[in-house]
């Protein structure tokens, strides 16, 4: 029983220090942004590695999301009879709920266990120690680059999902069973505002923000072995699912 | 700096991609399809009831849409809402008798204003009000019309039985 209540306390005040930890990380992070912009060389290789690497995959997703969303829409739709509102349901809850959603997922297990190694390695292998040594702040040099490679990514991988996903649901709504096109593109135009384009493109600078610092806090603060590299993989990735639904549910509460 | 440079075209293509993405959402799964500069004329009308007629909802003749309503607001002096439309100026010859109604596309879909042109010789100019309107035909109140008739002619029924 006590060492129940031990471990359950230990649990907490871990759990409380890697909250303060990541505080702090987030903190200096911010403080550091406007140096790090002074090089963007760095940013754009970032970009590169968390954006355009992702890019396959993404619209891959996005292509099957799509036509999926076409199956069971149609599926839902025909037997209330109005087949036509395919196009503004898919729109609304791909730009909505699942395209920024799903992208981060999809972000996270791409491009946020890439950080989360990569930094990891460095930590474990002296590297970060070795740029502090020759006066390089690893900070400025390795952490922020990455975490705003991510950041501009996300917002863009975002839309290239969307987009992709709404021609799935057009390849299957139209193409397959026959939807009439002009009233599938209307309909979704009529029912559409600016608005919902704008809250799909917020929650994904959203969650771009908390996936990659999520991903370069896990990295940079892994223990330097072999197996803290693993964990500090292994959280990333489920710490970054969690936050983005928790995440999802809030803004989707302040935006509605 | 050859592979620095293969990095730059890969990123460079994936932003232009992304936003081209952006573009296309904000463009054309959006309902701003219609660009408003000055080539458009401004209509107003006042209804008693416009049901659910929402900023934005198409104005169509025939069918065709002419226009888009700008902004509802309700007038404190004559107790109705004021409606703004506008329309594109290529529509500029709708006689100044024509009339305005409410009208709700298909079962669920959302309400619009119709204009039946009318045959007077003058025409419609910006900042004119069209004075034949058509509220939105509210369903509670033809459903309580409905019932009171049916009960009035129940009563009807019952007074010459009652006689007998």
């Amino acid at each position: 029983m006590t060492s129940l209540l031990a471990e359950m306390f230990g649990n907490t005040r871990r759990f409380l220090e890697r909250l303060g930890a990541l505080a702090w990380f987030s903190l200096q992070v911010l403080r550091q942004t406007p140096a790090a912009l002074l090089r963007p060389r760095l940013v754009v290789e970032q970009v590169y590695h968390s954006g355009a690497l992702s890019l396959v995959i993404i619209m891959t997703c996005g292509l099957f999301i799509g036509m999926v969303i076409g199956l069971q829409g149609y599926d839902l739709l025909q037997r209330i009879g109005s087949e036509e509102a395919l196009g503004v349901g898919a729109a609304l809850s791909l730009l909505k709920e699942l395209g920024p959603v799903v992208t981060a997922l999809l972000f996270a297990g791409r491009a946020g266990t890439a950080l989360a190694s990569e930094l990891g390695l460095m930590r474990a292998t002296d590297q970060l120690a070795a740029m502090e040594i020759m006066a390089v702040d690893p900070m400025r040099r390795v952490v922020l680059p990455r975490f705003l490679g991510g950041l501009i990514a996300m917002p863009l991988l975002t839309a290239i999902f969307i987009v992709v996903a709404i021609f799935g649901v057009q390849l299957v709504g139209v193409q397959f069973f026959g939807i009439d096109q002009g009233q599938f593109w209307s309909q979704m135009r009529s029912a559409v505002e600016p608005g919902d384009v704008y809250e799909g493109l917020i929650k994904g600078l959203v969650f771009g923000m908390s996936c990659s610092l999520i991903a370069v806090f896990e990295g940079y603060t892994a223990d330097p072995t072999a197996e803290g590299v693993a964990r500090a993989t292994t959280r990333t990735v489920v710490i970054s699912a969690v936050v983005t639904l928790v995440l999802d549910y809030i803004l989707t509460a302040l935006m509605l | 700096m050859r592979q620095s440079r293969a990095i730059d075209v890969s990123t460079g293509l994936f932003v232009l991609l992304g936003m081209t993405a952006i573009l296309f959402l904000v463009t054309q799964i959006t309902n701003r399809e219609f660009k408003w500069g000055d080539e458009s004329y401004r209509l107003t009308a006042q209804f008693e009831n416009i049901g659910g007629l929402k900023a934005g909802a198409p104005v169509s003749m025939a069918g065709v849409t002419v226009g888009r309503v700008e902004s509802i607001d309700y007038d404190m002096q004559a107790f109705k809402a004021d409606v703004t439309l506008r329309i594109d100026a290529r529509f500029d010859k709708i006689p100044n008798d024509s009339d305005a109604s409410i009208y709700t596309a298909g079962l669920l879909g959302g309400q619009y204003i119709g204009i039946t042109p009318g045959n007077a010789e003058d025409v419609y100019h910006d900042g004119d009000r069209v004075e034949f309107v058509q509220d939105a035909i509210v369903l509670e109140n033809l459903i309580s019309k409905y019932l009171f008739s049916q009960a009035g002619k129940d009563q009807a029924d019952a007074a010459p039985a009652a006689q007998e």
